[in-house]
């Protein structure tokens, strides 16, 4: 099925069946996942395939899920849990954080945690409360996780297979509001890594960096900056633990100026680490200070006011052209 | 030793009436339990659990609690003269341990709290490798796989999911090996605990759960916990609970072997609550006498597990002088051995902290790493230009 168009619903769907069918260890697990297909069917057609052993409907019970996977594991699955939506991820965040992040190191490398955890996260689709929330930072902030998002079709497909090869706890964010975007995906291909960024957009005025559901933003502000004759590159980084500063600090020293975009809040967010290192590294490139665009310090708003919430393309234009004002 | 070999003579449970009975509550100072040896040192029997041992095993038993309890000790001083920066002592739950300990086979797997030296003991593991996290040189560091025992975990009952979630695989892999996860009774509050339960239940995994109620969570007691004798609480989950006499080792070991076999057979979980005490603190940084009285002590020291089948060894003529005088000299050694391995137990190597933090490496680590290691070499640069 090499080069089809898929959403990257189906592309994770098809990856997710790709991997139950190489390794008869690799087993799905979450709360809907089993017949209904999950509540974004990126599940659907698996239990009816491999069967309830493989394809397990849990209890509601987010820290269960966590917990009996890392147990799982332990007894040599690859367990790949769905959070049905962000904010219902903490009620096992200490699973994932005190137990799964941990329990490689103390048993000094002796066993292995090979779960993914896949949280559909963001807003933009109308949701009520905790159905809209971006706590990627709260996950790399923890050592012993691996944090990523794809943005694109041909990146779920195959980073959601690296994610479940990878013998390390991965949390796999995958942007909600794109599920239906479509997109080529090449499944001979010979994939990116794991935890490289990918240069979206070629440019050289600027570089924006995003990750997940904020690729597509930054790629039409990229679009809409080159009509006013603005040069903009995107990153996509794709990683968010770790993260590729090697990649972002070419694309700064080329272009010499840097927004980061993401919709969670800005305070203590991934842009103020993105920030902070590539100050470090970048400070005799740089033409103007390193700018963020995101969230603010406030709950996620309701529906209504969400669009003034997530950066858009104007506020994402906005920073442009206060960073080349420098 | 291992009792694993012993022909039980336990009757399997015939009517739902019988197993019934051994769930009804009663007032909570009156706690029914399957007892099988009384604190006087007497055998007796009981309708639904026994064992039969031989003399040896017997002696096997007593000799698992003695060397525990001398272990424990030795921490609990290595703690008082600064060795270890903590210890979590057993005193009192040894025939707990050591009962549900034997009951267990090679192929079963175990997940304890941060107490169960006892159950340790009973899987091989050596003694001096539960001291590294209380000396402060790792957080765990044994290889679980090694003796099918896991890494003592603090954050308390969430254990329980990793060993409903290790049962479940054992159903998967159409294996017949059971699992027993540890916790305490103020574990029992924990929503972790609730969802092992529901978890074990639903998919009819192999776990018994084993818990301990010593009767205290630190300064807690148990009406700070819990309306209604714990082991009840598996009947809501719809699977059966079972109190026992925790310091009766012979019950320990016949009611975790049933509970075992059930697992085995495809029967699903058991809450064994083994009712106990812990006699000394919680860990060495506690102070009970600020929250219970001596009274209360001198009660359960009345039921103390060694001494019971000490007498009872002693009156059957089990075990003769030789057999205690050599016990002793074997404790003295196996303390001896202990503290000399507490003491050389070297700092690790400050590079050590970058080591497995992951399976497959992370850049950010290997960064910082790097930067540690140059600042490290600095220091030795320093000091060679300064000769």
């Amino acid at each position: 099925m090499a080069g089809k168009n898929m959403s990257i619903a189906k592309a994770l769907n098809e990856s997710l069946r790709t991997a139950l069918d190489t390794d008869p260890k690799v087993l799905i697990m979450g709360e809907d996942v089993g017949k209904l297909g999950g509540v974004f069917r990126v599940t659907d057609g698996l239990h009816k395939d491999f069967g309830e052993d493989r394809v397990i409907d849990t209890p509601l019970a987010e820290s269960g899920i966590v917990g009996t996977a890392i147990g799982l594991a332990l007894r040599g699955y690859r367990p790949v849990v769905e959070i049905q939506f962000d904010g219902f991820v903490f009620p096992a965040y200490d699973q994932i954080v005190t137990q799964l992040a941990k329990m490689y190191a103390r048993a000094l490398g002796k066993i292995k945690l090979p779960v993914v955890v896949r949280i559909p996260y963001g807003g933009g689709i109308g949701a009520v409360e905790h159905h809209s929330e971006s706590p990627e930072a709260l996950f790399a902030h923890v050592a012993g996780l691996k944090v990523v998002s794809p943005s694109n079709a041909s990146d779920a497909y195959w980073m959601m297979q690296q994610a479940i090869q990878s013998d390390d706890p991965v949390i796999f964010f995958e942007p909600k509001r794109r599920y239906w975007d479509k997109g080529e995906v090449d499944t001979d291909a010979i994939p990116h890594p794991l935890h490289k960024a990918r240069v979206a957009r070629e440019g050289t005025d600027l570089t924006l960096a995003a990750y997940g559901p904020m690729v597509k933003v930054c790629l039409e502000a990229a679009a809409a900056a080159a009509e006013e004759g603005k040069s903009v590159e995107v990153v996509d980084l794709r990683s968010m633990s770790p993260i590729d500063f090697d990649s972002v600090q070419t694309s700064v020293e080329k272009t010499r100026r840097l927004v980061v975009v993401h919709e969670a809040p800005v305070f203590l967010g991934t842009g103020a680490e993105i920030a902070a290192r590539i100050t470090e590294r970048c400070f005799y490139h740089l033409e103007a200070p390193v700018l963020r665009v995101g969230g603010y310090h406030v709950p996620y708003p309701p529906a209504r006011l969400e669009d003034e919430y997530l950066p858009g393309l104007d506020r994402v234009l906005d920073a442009v052209d206060r960073s080349l004002a420098y | 030793m291992t009792v694993e070999s012993t022909a039980a003579t336990r009757k399997p449970r015939r009517s739902s009436k019988r197993a019934g009975a051994a769930r009804t509550p009663k007032a909570p100072d009156e706690p029914q339990l399957v007892q099988l040896l009384t604190p006087d040192g007497e055998r007796i029997e009981h309708p639904e659990y026994e064992v039969d041992l031989t003399p040896e095993e017997l002696r096997g038993l007593y000799r698992d609690m003695v060397l525990t309890r001398r272990f424990d000790a030795e921490a609990t001083a290595l703690q008082r003269q600064g060795e270890l920066g903590l210890w979590a002592s057993l005193l009192g739950q040894e025939a707990a341990q050591i009962g549900s300990g034997r009951a267990l086979r090679d192929d079963d797997y175990v997940f304890p709290t941060y107490r169960e030296h006892g159950v340790a003991w009973c899987r091989g593991v050596d003694p001096t490798n539960l001291l590294g996290m209380f000396r402060g040189v790792n957080h765990g560091g044994w290889d679980p796989n090694s003796n099918n025992f896991h890494l003592y975990t603090i954050v308390i009952g969430s254990q329980t999911l990793h060993a409903t979630g290790y049962a479940m695989g054992i159903v998967k892999d159409g294996a017949d090996s059971a699992v027993v996860a540890y916790f305490g009774d103020g574990a029992s509050s924990q929503g972790d605990v609730a969802e092992a339960f529901t978890f074990s239940a639903v998919y009819n995994a192999p776990v018994v759960f084993f818990c301990q109620n010593n009767q205290w969570a630190i300064s807690e007691p148990t009406e700070k916990q819990m309306r209604v004798p714990l082991y009840q609480r598996a009947q809501g989950f719809g699977f059966p609970g079972v109190r026992v006499d925790g310091n009766d080792v012979l019950a320990c070991l016949a009611v975790t072997k049933s509970a075992l076999e059930r697992a085995r057979r495809g029967e699903g979980p058991t809450l064994v609550e083994a009712y106990t005490y812990r006699m000394g603190a919680h860990t060495t940084s506690d102070d009970p006498t600020k929250y219970r009285t001596d009274d209360e002590r001198q009660a359960w020291e009345a039921k103390d597990p060694i001494q019971r089948l000490k007498t009872y060894l002693e009156k059957q003529k089990f075990a003769d002088e030789a057999f205690f005088t050599g016990l002793e000299s074997e404790s003295e050694t196996l303390g001896k051995r202990v503290r000399e391995a507490v003491r050389a137990m070297p700092d690790p190597d400050p590079m050590a902290m970058f080591e497995n933090t992951h399976a497959d490496g992370h850049a950010l680590v290997d960064e910082e790493r790097a930067q540690f290691a140059a600042y490290q070499a600095s220091f030795a640069d320093s000091a060679e230009e300064g000769n």
